[in-house]
């Protein structure tokens, strides 16, 4: 039996499909016209669980967030104390994951590299969706020459090469934490704007709006109480890919020296020092903890974005 | 349907000379200036005023900005301030190694993820279903820099399959220029497969549940001639949309690789260019990026019309 679940979105999905074709009005009739024939399964819905790979990505992510927020009061070495006695030690009662070509301690490296993953991938997608998002909501919902002009802005951002723009601004503005925090922010909100706008635009005129609007609602009610509860389950399950997209831009800076000053450590940072200067052959320890720890948290997030979209019905073409 | 295209095409048009204005101003707002770079830092300010004037930089920026794109209509994108390379060349050797990357990758994450797609979307949320998706998500959760370096430690300095760095033009020996690009591109194919992947799957599900598809087995038609003849080209649009979204942003997007694997291709000069204000290089390759952006939206349109011909009315 197909999944029902796979059936009944084929609209909402389709429509904001559309909304990535850029401008073809001529695609959102024959969305439109495929829109009608299946609304009728949306209420023959079956919760399916969440499975044991959803808590497991759950722990991952949250074991991840304690360590990082806790990091001061564990007992260990400062991540940054260069052991010349310990270089490339081999994983021991000392050094739980071993040191890396400097004598530093790879464990406390790693969770205090931590801290600048999740501050990079979580803050900016927060505060990109609470700026982007509040636009594609109101963009979504009224239409008009608002609309028009920020849905044109975001598609030429978008065609713009923006990890170009990415690393010419890190190089000259300067790459502390926050620094590149900001870029990063401004980076996705085009992005999540249009998913925001696209799935508002897919509630705009369904029947429960035009009811609350027929009793006289506001346009702000209408947008933030009829419109945001409906719109929060794609945000949230693409917010998180996005993050999981923004850790890996992290990484990326890090090989091209711009991600956060050294020695400050980061995965990005962890990674590639393991990858580079030989260390891949004397010691592959280096790179092989940082990117287990960075494989396991973005399949974790991937995992927990996938179950929320699955369970509150996000199709996949939006994603 | 040429009436479409034509309307897409013009909208094109203005979507790259838009990012030629945003290129061109990314370059020259942000601080500093070439003049550092060539002269070093312990030059007199006299100097750097007459590089200015030598360069045209002490114009206003409306002025320059017409200067460039005159010449780029003459067919002149200027040359590099630091080593006189015109920008020509450096497209003309950088753009054919982003392109054979780019082909060779996304050959291969076709080759896998149609099939598997087609295979799955039978009987979703089954034992093979549940271990491809899965799968899919361990490909999406590695960047190229992971795989890149795994690749080289395995295959070429342990198995000395493939060579581990270096790039043999085309011309020059066919043969070990496509052994040389086949890590590179496995290094990319990763994320491509698992996008494609999913999006393909997911249409397929809702295509194979529609009437047309329950009459094409009460005609008692075979399930392989349904899934290629009835029900794949229907599914094509997200995997479209997708492959030109992914494809646009790998056009210079593979530099991380490039850096990796020590070739010179687009993406990895246009990140040098940037860290030296090689003005005239950022600029003209980023207008190059765009093109070949808006170029790729202009052919996934038209596959649109091919899959679809209804797209073409209104």
């Amino acid at each position: 039996m197909p999944d029902d679940r796979e059936l009944s979105n084929t609209h909402a999905g389709a429509q904001l499909l559309s909304d990535r074709v850029p401008g073809s009005a001529a695609f959102d009739e024959l969305v439109v016209s495929r829109q009608s024939e299946s609304l009728a399964s949306d209420d023959i819905l079956v919760k399916k669980p969440l499975g044991f790979l959803f808590w497991f990505a759950l722990s991952w992510v949250g074991l991840v967030v304690i360590l990082a927020l806790i990091a001061n009061l564990l007992p260990l070495p400062n991540p940054n104390y260069q052991n010349y006695s310990a270089i490339n030690a081999p994983p021991s009662i000392h050094h739980l994951l071993g040191t890396d070509d400097l004598g530093r301690d790879l464990l406390s490296r790693l969770i205090f590299g931590a801290r600048v993953s999740l501050v990079v991938g979580f803050v900016s997608v927060v505060v990109g969706l609470l700026i982007g998002g509040t636009l594609g909501l109101i963009s979504g919902y009224k239409g008009g020459r608002l609309d028009s002009a920020l849905n044109a802005g975001s598609f030429v951002l978008l065609a713009f090469p923006a990890i170009v723009a990415v690393i010419a601004i890190v190089a000259f503005w300067g790459h502390s934490l926050f620094k590149i925090t900001v870029i990063l922010t401004v980076a996705v909100i085009p992005l999540l704007y249009r998913v925001v706008r696209a799935s508002s635009l897919s509630f705009a005129n369904r029947d429960f709006v035009v009811a609350a609007r027929t009793m006289g609602a506001t346009s702000g009610r209408i947008v933030f109480r009829e419109i945001l509860p409906n719109v929060i389950p794609a945000a949230v399950s693409f917010g998180l890919i996005t993050a999981a997209g923004v850790i890996v831009v992290e990484g990326s800076l890090a090989f091209l020296g711009l991600s956060v000053a050294l020695p400050t450590p980061s995965w990005g940072n962890l990674i590639a020092n393991g990858a580079t200067n030989g260390n891949l052959q004397i010691n592959p320890y280096i790179m092989l903890w940082p990117v287990l720890a960075m494989f396991l948290l973005l399949l974790s997030i991937n995992l927990i974005g996938d179950r929320v979209r699955q369970r509150f019905d996000v199709r996949e073409g939006l994603l | 349907m040429a009436k479409y295209l034509l309307r897409r095409f013009i909208q094109l048009v203005v979507v790259s000379f838009i990012i030629s204005v945003l290129a061109f101003l990314l370059v020259h707002l942000l601080p500093g200036d070439p003049t550092a770079v060539i002269l070093g830092p312990n030059d007199t300010p006299q100097n750097k005023a007459i590089l200015l004037h030598q360069l045209g930089l002490n114009k206003p920026l409306w002025n320059q900005y017409t200067i460039w794109l005159t010449a780029v209509f003459h067919g002149n994108l200027g040359q590099s301030y630091l080593n006189r390379e015109s920008v020509t060349h450096i497209l003309a050797t950088g753009f054919p190694i982003d392109l054979e990357l780019i082909i060779i990758s996304q050959v291969i994450a076709f080759a896998v993820a149609i099939p598997l797609a087609l295979v799955t979307s039978r009987r979703p949320n089954r034992p093979v279903d549940n271990v491809a998706t899965t799968g899919t998500f361990g490909m999406l959760a590695l960047p190229p820099f992971v795989i890149a370096p795994i690749l080289v430690a395995v295959f070429a300095v342990g198995l000395h399959w493939f060579p581990a760095t270096g790039y043999v033009p085309f011309s020059q020996n066919p043969a070990s220029n496509i052994h040389g690009m086949i890590l590179p591109s496995l290094a990319i194919t990763a994320g491509s497969i698992a996008v494609y992947y999913r999006l393909l799957r997911s249409d397929l599900i809702s295509t194979l549940q529609e009437d047309f598809i329950t009459m094409a087995r009460s005609k008692g038609l075979s399930s392989r001639f349904i899934m290629w003849r009835h029900a794949f080209r229907p599914s094509t649009f997200s995997l479209l949309a997708g492959a030109g979204v992914n494809i646009g942003a790998l056009i210079a997007g593979t530099f991380i690789v490039e850096y990796l694997f020590a070739i010179n291709g687009l993406g990895y000069s246009l990140v040098a260019a940037v860290n030296q204000r090689d003005y005239l290089v950022v600029q003209g390759i980023s207008l190059v990026v765009a093109i070949a952006y808006v170029v790729i939206q202009f052919f996934i349109d038209f596959l649109f019309t091919v899959v679809d011909p209804r797209v073409t009315r209104g």
